[in-house]
């Protein structure tokens, strides 16, 4: 271990100013260090301004706000299918999770009906989404702590989930795919033998980075004893995700307040003890063995459901087949009034959470029974996650603070939205 | 302690002598999936008429306002498209075009698809704004026929409302 961890119960979050200010007569001189937002291991542009007393951290002052780009006040003046798309950018390491608690919250103001088949797709397409959004997070935690090889294996695994996108949707990264009601597309012939051929590898895969990492002394240095963000603190922060998890709460929202029939599904929620960055490391890897077992369970439910329609039959919400409109007066009506003013749900408001690969991704909305939202509010994990970076860093190594901030996995698009 | 490491050391020997999953990417271009969303191509008929008529339904769906069109009545004589109008210009925007493919769903007479051509770089700004003639398909590229719904051309004097659909 490179550092005791020192017990603070300091749960306040300094803003940048607090640390920056000059020494008061009587205080300790401290160093304050700019790190970021240029910065490989911020994972994006977060400022980090740090106060340290040598090489030990006596503060940290988390300053977001450099990637704003202003996606929630952009919707209020796109229609419900448009804005769809701005959700693909904001956490953009996993788009299809944000799609579909996007379209959920939607659906909710709709209450519409979605087929049994698009429920399927979702769940398999989110569980991909998940292990290839910790693929990332693994390959450049490790990368951060000089571990090259997991990174260059996590990005070819996460290139195969990358073409079954590509394959359902048409892109890689900005899918679009979960549309209000159903899905954008039907699942193409080849899906199912793309997806087995990635289940089949996947659980090999994840056994070799393990061999890599799990047991290995260097690995176990830089992570075990590291960042230690204690149940208490977690709850009192607001965390959520393999955070909280790693710290011995068993909170998951695909079990706790289930949604898309992940109550029919057999997996388990994994949780460890200590809540230092090599238990989050730990949960993490056991939660892409169980979103793989979560996709084996909804391909074969896909195989047994069979052809059916992939999308709802409620005109009124979700375009007619374009093969209707040449011959259907109707259907092209309603085709040109959804593309053109869109479908204008009641009033009210929905609010709907799930679990995304950082923790609980909520998105609230509020409508004024126009066809454009009233208010989208985004409820993103990362955002709320780093708060407890102060925390978790004070009385550790500058180092230390590189490892324990990939820990957190944030994604700097999702906190600024 | 030394063991795990020399296990971790195994793992990344076998692949010394594994084929590179790879590609050398000017050289050899990985193959896109059919439904890979890339640059826009205007389709046109069988017979070389434009499948735009112009309605504007992509310029209406698009999420970040990228596509313009001015459309114009077609010349009886010599139609561009066999609906009443025609696309006189049609631009787009590749700055502001995020490839979501939403011009692709809405549009009715299926005209602009969005192809796999991926490589998209310019050197000025002005050069981002691809032009119909730049996304127009030669004319022996058409494909398909023109469904009777389109095919109005020749019976313009009656009123809308009487054209049997």
């Amino acid at each position: 271990m490179t550092s005791a961890p020192v017990a603070t119960r300091d749960l306040s979050i300094p803003s940048p100013g607090d640390i920056t200010r000059p020494a008061l007569a009587g205080e300790k001189e401290t160093m304050v260090l700019n790190m970021g937002p240029h910065h490989p291991s911020t994972h994006g542009v977060l400022r980090l301004v740090v106060e340290l007393d040598g090489e030990t951290v006596v503060n940290v002052a988390p300053d977001v706000g450099f990637l704003h780009t202003g996606i929630e006040k952009s919707m209020e003046s796109k229609t419900y299918q448009k804005s769809l798309v701005m959700t693909d950018r904001t956490d953009y390491l996993a788009p299809l999770s944000n799609n579909l608690c996007y379209v959920l919250a939607v659906e909710k103001l709709l209450n519409c009906e979605i087929p049994p088949r698009a429920t399927a797709a979702r769940v398999l397409l989110v569980e991909l989404q998940r292990i290839s959004s910790h693929l990332v997070w693994l390959g450049t935690h490790a990368l951060d702590l000089a571990a090259m090889s997991v990174f260059l294996y996590g990005f070819r695994e996460r290139e195969q989930i990358l073409d079954i996108f590509e394959l359902v949707s048409g892109a890689r990264m900005m899918t679009s795919y979960f549309r209000v009601g159903g899905l954008a597309y039907d699942l193409p012939a080849e899906f199912p033998a793309t997806v087995q051929a990635f289940l089949d590898i996947i659980d090999g895969r994840i056994d070799e980075y393990e061999d890599l990492l799990t047991h290995n002394p260097l690995w176990l240095e830089r992570t075990k004893g590291i960042g230690i963000l204690d149940a208490e603190a977690a709850v009192a922060f607001g965390v959520t995700g393999p955070g909280l998890r790693a710290a011995g709460i068993s909170w998951d929202l695909r079990k706790d307040m289930p949604y898309c029939d992940y109550d029919s599904y057999d997996f388990a929620v994994p949780i460890a003890q200590n809540g230092d960055t090599y238990d989050r490391y730990l949960v993490r890897m056991a939660e892409m063995r169980q979103s793989a077992r979560i996709c084996r369970q909804a391909l074969q439910r896909l195989h047994d459901l069979g052809p059916g329609p992939y999308v709802t039959t409620d005109r009124k919400i979700a375009p007619p087949p374009k093969s209707e409109i040449t011959h259907s007066m109707e259907s092209l009506i309603h085709h040109f009034k959804l593309w053109t003013e869109g479908f204008k749900p009641p009033r009210g408001d929905a609010f709907v959470a799930i679990e995304s690969p950082r923790g609980e991704l909520a998105t609230y909305i509020v409508s004024d029974g126009s066809p454009k939202p009233y208010r989208v509010h985004m409820r993103t994990p990362s955002f709320v996650n780093l708060q407890a970076l102060p925390y978790m860093a004070r009385g550790y190594l500058v180092a230390d603070l590189v490892a324990l901030t990939a820990s957190m996995d944030p994604v700097l698009g999702e906190v600024d939205r | 302690m030394l063991g795990e490491i020399f296990k971790g050391l195994r793992t990344t020997l076998r692949y010394l002598f594994r084929q590179p999953v790879t590609v050398e990417y000017p050289e050899i271009k990985r193959p896109v999936r059919e439904r890979f969303r890339g640059r826009h191509e205007l389709k046109r008929f069988g017979n070389g008429m434009e499948r735009c008529i112009g309605c504007s339904l992509c310029a209406a769906a698009c999420p970040s306002d990228a596509i313009l069109v001015v459309p114009a009545e077609n010349n009886l004589q010599q139609p561009n498209s066999p609906g009443e109008r025609y696309a006189a210009r049609y631009e787009i925007n590749m700055l502001r075009c995020i490839f979501c493919g939403y011009c692709e769903d809405a549009c009715p007479t299926n005209a602009i698809v969005l192809e796999h051509q991926y490589e998209l770089a310019f050197y000025d700004r002005k050069s981002s704004i691809y032009t119909k003639e730049m996304l127009l398909v030669p004319a022996e590229q058409g494909h398909g026929d023109i469904p009777p719904v389109l095919q109005q051309l020749d019976r313009r004097p009656s009123p809308p409302a009487q054209i049997d659909l």
